[in-house]
């Protein structure tokens, strides 16, 4: 058995902890959750544990199940659009994203999507990649005693999220994507405001690395903690942060490319370990790749419609709904009926905040879906949890859990 | 894309390969269900195939599949419109999702079962990724999976009674929770 100071000072070897030959002990069930001031997310997690040391972590999800799918298939195509902002509330406009592509994906319509609209989408989407991950940084620093970077990113990410709200009319829950484009246009002299918002955040991210990257508490807290190999991490189907962390050059923008993506200059960040500090590493990376990706973005900007011009998809302008008999039936048959889907199934997957988040959806010719299941990532990612805690100290649980990232509105969907 | 993995099952599998289809670019095959292991084990590890990634599990419950074509016709051209009445009628579609990192195809395998034998072994010996997702599954659905370590429900309660996501299962339905003792077990 390692003495006192060991363990005191971090080192958190297996073989060190085994204190089966020194002392009496016998197991004991502790239970962590749902609501739990270090954990962000509700969620359950019942300890079976040797003094410090956790043999057993049964991680029970499903405190936030609000019926996502069983909603879905019950509302028109356009009136889904406001629970997928529920899904990820921290990168909402990604959500919105992916659902709007599977179901132009089942329409046929995925390649007559305005250039100015795939261009929005991406913009927001980068600006919500930004905001994800900040929140994750950020409460995660927090949790460990570091409350000064979360306070320089949620400054940060406040900025990004007013200039949200200014485009889409609200703070979070934006539902501003539509099949076959986007709502509305950019508001005029949004994107200076942004370019400058994005050198602030630079400046701001580099303040909160700047306090995190060499702090002796932060790495101890995170490095060598949590860590998954590249082998395990493609059993459980690891993708985003977390699968790259462990080493894994799997990024969806790249691998199966979407929208104008492939136009647009941008790394991908692997990591080695697969431990808590990489997930921190890769993540603070991504929130500098996306900068990188709206400067380019903004750039390229083109001009024209942000709407499908097919009145099958789109809703008639307001000119022609509230002044022409045609226009007022289409749009009534639009709001009512929703948009007519054809039968048939498809599976779009995009790369949203966590990793890869995908639709599945199954159309029977009605304007309502019959099946739509969201693969969320956190989902995915929550289940190895399990695995990682195994031997680690329940104080661990802390940056593990914070470096999963499990967003409870996508995880019990 | 994924055109080759689908004929390279049919070759070496033959009979138990029940349909293929390609929709909007995803392959899809249709496999029989006691063949499912195998066929899966096969997707797995031959290295032409090396489906590594398990991406997802769901289910489609086909119970109210009435598909519409235009203008409200019938639809002939996808799967027909269940019939529950007809002792073979295949109520569930269990779907796997794979993705392979090295040959970036990917592969949606279907098995069909009935409404009274809603039974299939399970995939978590392979891909561990599958746990969480044919919990869920079992959990939505009710489709048991046979050999799988630890299937219990996973978003709702050991006391719930039905499975929510079928057809048949009313939205608006409540179902207070009343604990059971019999039921909270170490978990």
């Amino acid at each position: 058995m390692a003495d006192l100071k060991t363990l005191v000072l971090g080192k958190k070897d297996i073989a060190d902890l085994d204190t089966e030959t020194e002392m009496p002990h016998e197991l004991m069930t502790v239970n962590m959750g749902p609501s739990h001031p270090a954990m962000h997310g509700t969620v359950r997690i019942v300890l079976t544990v040797d003094g410090e040391r956790i043999v057993k972590g049964d991680v029970q999800p499903g405190y936030l199940h609000r019926c996502f799918e069983k909603e879905a298939e019950h509302a028109t195509y356009t009136q889904i659009f406001p629970y997928t902002d529920r899904l990820n509330y921290v990168s909402p406009m990604i959500n919105n994203c992916g659902y709007a592509m599977a179901v132009e994906k089942l329409l046929g319509i995925t390649h007559r999507i305005p250039r100015r609209a795939e261009f929005i989408r991406v913009i927001v989407s980068e600006i919500s990649r930004v905001t994800d991950h900040m929140t994750c940084v950020g409460a995660s620093a927090m949790e460990l005693g570091a409350f000064g970077p979360f306070l320089f990113l949620l400054k940060a990410r406040e900025w990004l999220y007013t200039l949200l709200e200014e485009v889409s009319g609200a703070r979070l829950t934006h539902s501003y994507v539509r099949v076959g484009g986007v709502g509305k246009d950019l508001p005029a002299g949004w994107l200076p405001k942004l370019a400058a918002r994005l050198t602030e955040t630079e400046a701001a991210l580099a303040e909160a690395e700047q306090m995190l990257n060499l702090n002796k508490i932060f790495r101890d807290r995170m490095a060598g903690v949590g860590a998954l190999s590249r082998e395990d991490a493609i059993a459980w189907g690891q993708t985003g942060p977390v699968g790259r962390a462990a080493g894994i050059d799997y990024d969806v923008r790249k691998d199966h490319p979407y929208s104008v993506y492939p136009e647009f200059e941008f790394d991908v960040p692997v990591g080695t370990t697969g431990d808590c500090y990489d997930r921190y590493l890769v993540r603070v990376e991504e929130i500098k790749q996306s900068i990188r990706i709206l400067r380019q973005a903004m750039a390229a900007l083109p001009d024209g419609p942000v709407m499908i011009d097919d009145g099958h998809v789109a809703l008639p302008p307001k000119a022609e709904a509230y002044n022409t008999i045609e226009g007022m039936i289409r749009h009534f048959k639009h709001i009512v009926d929703g948009i007519k889907v054809p039968a048939g199934e498809a599976y779009t997957f995009v790369e949203g905040g966590n990793g890869e988040l995908g639709f599945f959806i199954v159309g029977d010719g009605t304007g309502r879906p019959y099946k739509c299941y969201v693969r969320s990532p956190s989902f995915v990612h929550l289940s190895t949890a399990e695995k990682i805690f195994k031997n680690h100290l329940i104080a661990d649980i802390v940056p593990i859990f914070g470096m999963i990232n499990m967003i409870g509105g996508e995880c019990d969907k | 894309m994924a055109q080759k993995v689908v004929d390279a099952v049919k070759a070496k599998f033959g009979d138990a390969v029940v349909a293929t289809s390609s929709e909007h670019g995803d392959e899809v095959i249709t496999v029989k269900r006691d063949k499912l292991l195998a066929i899966a084990a096969f997707l797995k590890d031959d290295p032409a195939m090396s489906f590594e990634v398990p991406v997802f599990v769901t289910a489609i419950d086909l119970a109210h599949w009435q598909p519409l074509g235009r203008r409200g016709a019938p639809d002939e051209g996808t799967r027909p419109a269940y019939d529950a009445e007809a002792s073979d009628g295949l109520r569930f579609e269990v779907c796997y999702q794979l993705r392979s990192l090295k040959h970036r195809h990917r592969l949606r395998v279907k098995v069909q079962l009935k409404e009274t034998d809603t039974k299939l072994p399970s995939l978590t010996p392979l891909w561990a990724g599958f746990n969480w997702q044919e919990r869920e599954t079992f959990d939505m659905y009710g489709i048991r999976f046979d050999g799988h370590p630890d299937l219990r429900r996973i978003y709702l309660y050991d006391e719930f009674v039905g499975y929510p996501l079928r057809k048949d299962y009313p939205k608006d339905k409540r179902q207070p929770l009343v604990r059971r003792p019999d039921l909270v077990g170490d978990h």
